[in-house]
């Protein structure tokens, strides 16, 4: 204690504010002038960025953290040492995100065009088509998957928060946390191994990948419809009680109506997250060049195996299954983005007050 | 309308606690009886066994008798909702349904009960409600705003038009002043003595100028220590309580030595 | 009173509506069995069927390598998200401003949101290229560690560009997590740190992080079980060979079970298909392995929350 009271002591004096933003552009320019003079010094010609700001970044640090421990003491040198650290992991993590939105936005434009939202992929070869195949699948798929899901979670939550009670609502609660854990490949699996049993070997149906898409959704429904019960507060369902209201009307139309926003943004991100699954549905709806509108019948292509197969499967002219792969993807992350805003929205605008 | 409450060496349970001992008494009907005694002595656990919202809490049970005008309360095969739809209750703390009108939440004890009614009917109700408790003049304008966009006294007033839209027999109210301002308080108080000309009413205070002020018939509970079941120490004519206790725990109580 | 008590009147609204959701409930369990018991009845074949090519030394020499290269890049992953997400949660809990926060908030759930085929697209087409020079400088330079040596892959689709699209992946579940727990942090040890004239850091280490250490353990674990079973970025980016091989930066590198499934499942046919439903079994076991560990964290830190 009294080693750290004569640091904070000596160093009184505080770093100028120019001082870090300063250093740091310099070194960052000095570590890149390096890199020049030796990349042109080696036969690899290649200027590599990452070396760069490696260095830049930790020459910097090094020279703040020694001007500060000199002036300012150890302590607050400690403290510009972790502000360096924590600011660089954010900044980190944003570089990918905007990376990845710069590059699909920048090259999903290029086949973002009607033909893309009118055609299906059948007998197209090379250049043009669409994938107005595709999205129907993810439609249905995610349509009826949501069917299934919506009803089963909100019951299931119903169960867990206005009634469960004991061993058997311990146990639903701890595999909820189980299934929410479910890999999607393995929910694609277990679609596929249910479905082999009624239509043998080798199947393939879109209803299959609902099934699949079912699985991750459940968990996800119950998780937020319960969080949302279980904020309604229980004066409301005493109010109601002491009106003669039975305990199932006061559920259905005092608690449900109460938490519906919360539920509906719950719904909303359950769908965004699984309208993206792409292995489930490689598995057992699989893949096709054309349309099909019927769950029931074969094969059934979806957006998400669409880029997928469109990178993966990639014909003579490579360019335009990229394109379309990327027109694809930048679909894809619009309708992600749209629900994760509806979401937003709905529980901004429609929550209860007070 | 209004119904005479017997309660008959009734015990109070949550699970294996006992939280109230063997409490015989006559609640009188047109009459406005107070429960007063210390925090945490079960007047809010007796009063929710009047409409059988004890039982709403998992392992909560009542034992004894309890009769309104001679029916059993508690008998094998009377419905506990019938029970709660000729009792009324209001809360402590205000609790409108947010997610309703103001008129809405006056017929809340029709419309989430399915019952059908006419619009004339609906708006003869609202009105007749609201009046009741003191409220149509100050919501008449606004009365498809929702009920949480009102001031704390009037959600009281809002809960209180709520309980006696369904006509009832009984109106029980749990410290319906204590989350509320003077005035509004002074409001709830006249409008509980106006409520009396129709219901039994019972209400649990434990502001004792309320209960002199309001009551007719005031009960005294207390506790003898913390896990110890309460107990009704004294119960007659709220003049006799305050003024001449024959019980000398009463007396402590109501000059303010203890509670 | 005598045991005969009679039974409550019940309405019949109730009794449907609560057997409703009872069973909406229990089909929860009962959903999770069957998923349980159809993988097993569709593996069985696998050991009992005409011998698989792809299997010739049997399943579990198969499968290990797979086993190995689920764990390795998960784990990369993990070891690259962990201190990125512990300072991405303090950044936006304890150093930005309150609204700004908010706002970078947002946008570290948006990574979340992003469909993993489109990392696998971005991951092979934008990521790997670009770390490739890197991968040879770190050869070059570091190749006497073991993981950075052998021959390095001309095309960056490698185990460690793997282990920095799913450290990327997992990072907004990892972060947001975290960030939950430190800004339960209580106030007060927090203001009691800095009224000892603790600098900014000295009141993280004394307050901020000792709480959150339970939360840290379950965020990574709720990662790693993310990561394990993450299918199309593997399947997208990673050049597979069936090898155990700790070596990061070349194009002979263990496959995960999920990214073969996903590569080979379309075109399998007869027991082939069961091997796989087999190896999917195991990653079934080992993500709900993790998982479970990761609640136990978390319950018993509730417990130890809920007591204070
Ligand atoms: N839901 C409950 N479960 C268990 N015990 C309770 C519950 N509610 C109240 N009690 C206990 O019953 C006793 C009486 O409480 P209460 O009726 O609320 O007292 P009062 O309203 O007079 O303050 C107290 O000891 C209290 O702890
Ligand atoms: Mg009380």
């Amino acid at each position: 204690m009294t080693t750290q009271l004569n640091s904070s002591f000596r160093g009184t004096q505080d770093l100028p504010k120019w001082l870090s933003p300063t250093l740091l552009v310099s070194f960052f320019l000095a570590s890149f002038g390096l890199q020049v003079l030796l990349a042109s010094d080696s036969d690899s010609a290649e200027i590599n960025f990452i070396p760069v700001a490696v260095f830049g970044l930790l020459s910097f640090t090094l020279a703040l953290y020694v001007i500060s421990r000199v002036i300012e003491g150890v302590r607050k040198a400690t403290d510009r040492l972790v502000t360096i650290m924590v600011s660089t992991a954010f900044s980190l993590a944003l570089i990918p995100l905007l990376s990845l939105a710069y590059t699909v936005v920048t090259k999903g434009v290029a086949r973002f065009d009607a033909e893309f939202f009118t055609f299906s992929m059948r007998n197209v070869v090379g250049e043009g088509g669409g994938a107005l195949h595709a999205i129907i699948g993810t439609v249905e798929i995610t349509g009826i998957a949501t069917l299934i899901s919506v009803p089963i979670g909100i019951m299931a939550a119903i169960y867990l928060v206005e009634y469960g009670r004991g061993t058997v609502a311990r146990l639903v609660t701890f595999f909820v946390d189980v299934m929410t854990g479910v890999p999607s490949i393995v929910a694609g699996l277990f679609a596929y191994a249910l479905f082999v049993i009624f239509f043998g070997p080798g199947v393939r149906m879109g209803l299959g990948g609902a099934i699949a898409l079912s699985l991750l959704m459940i968990p996800v429904v119950i998780r937020a419809t319960e969080e949302m019960l279980k904020i309604v507060p229980n004066e409301l369902r005493e109010a109601a009680y002491a009106l003669g209201v039975p305990k199932w009307l006061t559920v259905l139309k005092v608690v449900l109506p109460t938490s519906l926003a919360g539920i509906a943004t719950g719904i909303m991100i359950a769908i965004a997250r699984v309208i993206g699954e792409t292995a489930p549905l490689l598995l057992i709806a699989g893949f096709t060049a054309s349309m099909n509108y019927n769950p029931l019948d074969e094969r059934m292509m979806t957006l998400p195996v669409f880029v997928y197969t469109s990178y993966a499967n990639q014909g003579v002219d490579m360019q335009a299954y990229l394109d379309r792969a990327w027109a694809g993807a930048l679909t894809l992350m619009l309708i992600v983005m749209v629900l994760n805003l509806v979401a937003r929205l709905i529980s901004k605008y429609f929550s209860p007050k007070g | 309308m209004s119904k005479r409450i017997e309660l008959k060496s009734l015990d109070v349970y949550y699970k294996a606690f006992l939280a109230v001992e063997d409490v015989s008494m006559v609640i009188e009907p047109k009459a406005i009886t107070a429960f007063i005694g210390p925090s945490g002595c079960g007047k809010s656990t007796l009063i929710r066994t009047l409409n059988r919202m004890h039982e709403v809490i998992p392992g909560a049970r009542v034992e004894g008798q309890l009769l309104m005008d001679g029916e059993d309360v508690y008998g094998p095969d009377v419905d506990p909702v019938r029970v709660r739809r000729q009792v009324g209750m209001v809360f402590q703390r205000p609790n409108p349904f947010p997610t309703m009108s103001i008129k809405d939440n006056v017929l809340s004890g029709y419309k989430l009960n399915n019952s059908r009614m006419s619009k004339a009917e609906a708006e003869e109700i609202t009105e007749k409600a609201l009046v009741g408790a003191n409220l149509w003049n100050e919501v008449k304008d606004r009365l498809e705003k929702p009920g949480s966009g009102l001031s704390g006294g009037q959600q009281q007033r809002l809960c209180i038009a709520r309980a006696i839209a369904v006509e009832p027999d009984v109106i029980l109210m749990d410290e319906p002043t204590s989350a509320l301002d003077p005035i509004s308080t002074a409001a709830i108080e006249d409008l509980a003595v106006e409520l009396k000309e129709h219901f039994t009413v019972v209400i649990v205070t434990h502001n004792m100028q309320q209960a002199s002020r309001i009551s007719d018939m005031t009960a005294f509970f207390n506790i003898a220590g913390s896990g110890l079941p309460g107990k009704l120490i004294e119960y007659d004519k709220t003049e006799k309580v305050f003024s001449n206790p024959t019980e000398q725990q009463t007396e402590d109580y109501v000059s303010g030595r203890f509670g | 009173m005598t045991d005969t008590k009679p039974k409550a009147v019940r309405r019949l609204g109730d009794v449907v509506f609560a057997n409703l959701a009872f069973f909406a409930g229990v089909s929860i369990l009962a959903t999770l069995a069957t998923v349980a018991a159809f993988l097993f009845a569709q593996s069985v074949p696998a050991f009992t069927g005409p011998p698989i090519d792809a299997a010739s030394e049997g399943f579990f020499s198969y499968v290990l390598p797979f086993v190995f290269g689920t764990v390795y890049a998960s784990v990369i992953g993990l070891a690259i998200a962990t201190p990125l997400a512990i300072g991405i949660a303090l950044y936006i809990s304890h150093f930005a401003n309150r609204k700004f926060a908010q706002v970078l908030g947002y946008a570290v759930d948006l990574l979340a949101a992003i469909p993993s085929v489109v990392y696998g697209l971005w991951g092979i087409l934008v990521l790997a290229p670009f770390l490739s020079p890197t991968f040879n400088w770190l050869n070059e330079n570091l190749g006497w560690i073991p993981i950075f040596a052998g021959q390095v892959s001309a095309t960056g689709r490698t185990m460690l560009t793997v282990g920095i699209v799913l450290a990327i992946m997992v990072l907004p579940i990892m972060a947001a997590l975290i960030r939950e727990i430190f800004l339960q942090t209580p106030r007060l040890h927090e203001e009691a740190a800095l009224a000892l004239g603790a600098t900014r850091w000295e009141m993280i280490k004394m307050a901020v992080l000792p709480f959150g250490r339970p939360g840290i353990i379950s965020a990574a674990m709720l990662g790693l079980g993310r990561a394990l079973g993450e299918t199309m970025a593997v399947a997208m980016v990673l050049s597979p060979a069936a090898v155990v091989s700790f070596a990061v930066l070349t194009s002979t590198n263990s496959n995960t079970i999920a990214a073969n499934i996903a590569l080979q499942f379309p075109e399998a046919g007869g027991n082939y298909t069961n091997l796989l439903i087999a190896t999917g079994l195991v990653l079934f076991a080992i993500t709900m392995v993790v998982n479970m560990i990761a609640r136990w964290v978390i319950s018993r830190r509730a417990e130890f929350s809920g007591a204070n």
